[in-house]
């Protein structure tokens, strides 16, 4: 009991085959029931549901019917050509079943009580011929200018989308917008299960086209404006916040196309499928280090996708080779592929679309903005961030490295890009103009780089024809010189290095000297201490022999006189002992 | 008859004389507003084209197919066929002044 409510309560989606749309209702519209599509002219309504019976037919194995209450099958087979989908061809394969409704009010009296029974009859055998799952009524609308009665149409109404229900086809009512109402003749009041807004605005001469699902009983759906787009594949609509921040990450590491500058990143380079923005004034060099990163993955057999707001292809690729990139061969080998649009040819969110749509056809593993700020042309800051951070997003669950460049103003510090979305940045490298004594410079250093050991230090940045190089600059004595500056300091630092040498040498030799005088002196006190050693010994012996001899004098005077030998005998050898 | 051909004498080109008038209508089975609409129609016809009046009823659940040709919508839908412009009247046909503005009678009754 309770499971059969509950399987009842499931709700069962019917996919349309849209781009985004079935990722924003969570699987489609509700199967079996009708969905309200309004919009004012022109925004599409035909398109979408057009595209929801093609796709159900090509895609799903479910026929349709197309029910027109405004053009003929003539012209909405021609209009449809363009767009890829071949109604005279569904036609004639029995997959799509056409029933153009024509009402003309001046040949119309209406006299007395009817029902729209014709209506229901036509529907049904167009159903029952392709055996149709999903149905489209466009635009039902259209009665209420043929007829006049509006009670009895809006009864017969309620009576058709019941019906409708009951035979369990997924079906598209579509509904132009009133002044106030969603619908100039409440339509909204029939369709209860599912509305969906087509909204077409134009805003400083940019056009936008939106959706949102204004009503989904029974499914929880995004409740965003979409913006979506028309193109020659139908329609594309873009999921605006349904990524979160749980994508993969990658600890693989891709070089940026440049030696110097990967070993300023620990020596690998950048993660793969970060964010990476490069900051600059002008003519600092972000095309050139955007045009090396691509070099580089191409190199390792990658594609890359280039957007380019600011050059054509041809001058990019002119240029790079100018600094030894040749992109050309990769352009030829279809690895590297170049979008050039001016940011103001249309809205942001249509950027946001092409950007998607580029991706999805291309598949590249790198992709380059160049430069993203120029974007803000095209919208507010606030909706540039939105449309950047959808993009990461959308680059991240891709696994696709982004490479981002942002031109700075003068003196500007950071400017509004690089704020508000420095958040969103993996690694945000700097480049920078050093001015220094009549000359400008390029430096670059990195900002920021998550996850990773990085250099601190500013590096110059030079561009040659031999490709891009970087050189450690001079940061000695409190100073930080480049160019030509740092070259003579790097000269007059060798110079006062080798005389100090030099100083150092002199000074070491006469050390040596004074030792070596030291040392000669000390020899000289020696020889002349051992000189007296030498005297004073000798006079020690004089004196002995002199005192043997005396005392030998002394016996033999005894001997001589012969007196008193005795006393004079002690006392001599008192003397001698 | 003779008094048709005056009024009908602008629209028609050939052979005022011979003109049947060709009527069609349309139900879907047998419901109360379909036998009502067949019994108002008779009853018009008989008071101002008698004798020269043709009625086919089509009863679109045995032809579903028939509806796209003549653009029914609506039930009861009574199409004049003949003589030309093509006319359609929906409703039960109980106005009978509407029924004759709009199958274009009235001219003939002046």
């Amino acid at each position: 009991m309770v499971k059969a409510k509950h399987d009842m309560d499931v709700l069962e989606k019917c996919p349309t085959g849209i781009r985004g749309l079935d990722e924003i209702t969570k699987g489609g519209l509700p199967r079996g029931r009708p969905t309200l599509i309004c919009g004012s002219a022109g925004s599409g309504k035909t398109l979408f549901a057009m595209e929801f019976l093609m796709r159900g037919a090509m895609d799903h194995k479910e026929p349709g019917v197309f029910m027109s209450f405004e053009e003929t099958i003539e012209d909405l087979s021609k209009n449809f050509n363009s767009l890829g989908f071949d109604l005279n061809g569904m036609m004639s394969c029995g997959l799509i079943a056409t029933d153009h409704v024509y009402i003309a009010r001046n040949e119309i009296e209406e006299t007395g009580e009817y029902d729209l029974e014709g209506l229901f009859i036509r529907l049904g055998s167009a159903i029952d011929s392709v055996g149709a799952k999903r149905v489209v009524l466009d635009t039902i609308e259209a009665l209420f200018s043929g007829l006049s009665n509006t009670a009895i149409l809006r009864a017969e109404l309620r009576r058709l989308f019941s019906w409708l229900k009951e035979r369990g086809v997924t079906t598209i009512v579509t509904g132009e917008s009133g002044d106030k109402t969603l619908t100039r003749y409440g339509l909204e009041e029939y369709v209860a299960d599912c509305v969906i807004l087509l909204d077409f605005r134009i805003r400083e001469q940019i056009s936008t086209r939106r959706l949102r699902i204004v009503k989904y009983r029974g499914s929880s759906h995004g409740s965003d404006e979409y913006p979506f787009l028309i193109d020659e594949r139908g329609l594309s609509i873009l999921p605006i916040s349904s990524l979160g921040l749980d994508y993969p990450v990658s600890t693989e590491r891709i070089s940026t196309g440049v030696p110097k500058l990967d070993a300023m990143f620990g020596g690998k380079g950048f993660y793969r499928g970060s964010t990476i923005l490069v900051s600059g004034t002008a003519g600092t060099g972000k095309t050139s280090l955007s045009a090396a990163l691509a070099d580089g993955a191409c190199l390792r057999g990658e594609r890359c996708l280039y957007f380019a707001f600011e050059e054509s292809p041809r001058q990019i690729v002119r240029n790079m080779g100018s600094i030894g990139i040749d992109l050309a061969r990769w352009v030829k080998k279809g690895l590297l592929k170049f979008h050039s649009a001016r940011p103001s040819l249309y809205g942001l969110e249509m950027h946001l679309v092409t950007f998607h749509k580029a991706i999805e056809e291309f598949k590249p593993k790198v992709f380059i903005v160049d430069p993203v700020s120029n974007l803000v042309a095209a919208g507010s800051s606030l909706e540039v961030k939105s449309v950047l951070t959808r993009l990461i997003d959308y680059l991240k669950m891709e696994g696709i490295t982004a490479f981002l460049t942002d031109l700075t103003h003068f003196g500007g510090g950071f400017e509004r890009t690089s704020e508000e979305i420095s958040s969103l940045i993996d690694t945000w490298i700097l480049l920078r103009d050093i001015e220094l004594q009549g000359e400008r410079n390029r430096g670059i250093y990195i900002l920021k780089s998550r996850g990773m050991a990085h250099s601190n230090q500013i590096h110059e940045f030079l561009l040659t024809n031999q490709g891009i190089n970087l050189i450690e600059i001079y940061t000695g004595s409190g100073e930080v010189l480049t160019g030509s500056a740092r070259a003579a300091q790097d000269a007059k630092e060798k110079a006062s290095e080798l005389k100090s040498r030099h100083e150092v040498e002199s000074r070491l030799r006469e050390q040596n000297r004074k030792k070596k005088v030291l040392e000669a002196k000390i020899a000289a006190l020696r020889a002349e201490f051992d000189a007296e050693s030498e005297d004073l010994r000798l006079m020690a012996e004089e004196e002995r022999e002199r005192q043997i001899v005396q005392a030998g004098d002394r016996l033999e005077m005894e001997h001589l006189r012969k007196g008193e030998p005795s006393t004079v005998r002690r006392s001599a050898k008192k003397r001698s002992g | 008859m003779k008094a048709v051909s005056p009024g009908k004498g602008k629209k028609a080109k050939t052979d005022p004389t011979e003109e049947i008038w060709n009527l069609r209508l349309y139900v879907a089975g047998q419901t109360q507003k379909s036998i009502m609409a067949f019994a108002n129609l008779k009853k018009i016809c008989e008071e101002h084209l008698a004798g020269k009046y043709r009625i086919e009823v089509i009863d679109l659940l045995k032809n579903p197919q028939l509806a796209k040709g003549d653009q029914i919508i609506a039930i009861p839908t009574l199409v004049r066929k003949l003589p030309e412009p093509l006319k359609k009247i929906i409703g039960d046909l109980a106005n009978t002044e509407r029924v004759l503005v709009g199958l274009d009678i009235r001219s003939f009754s002046e």
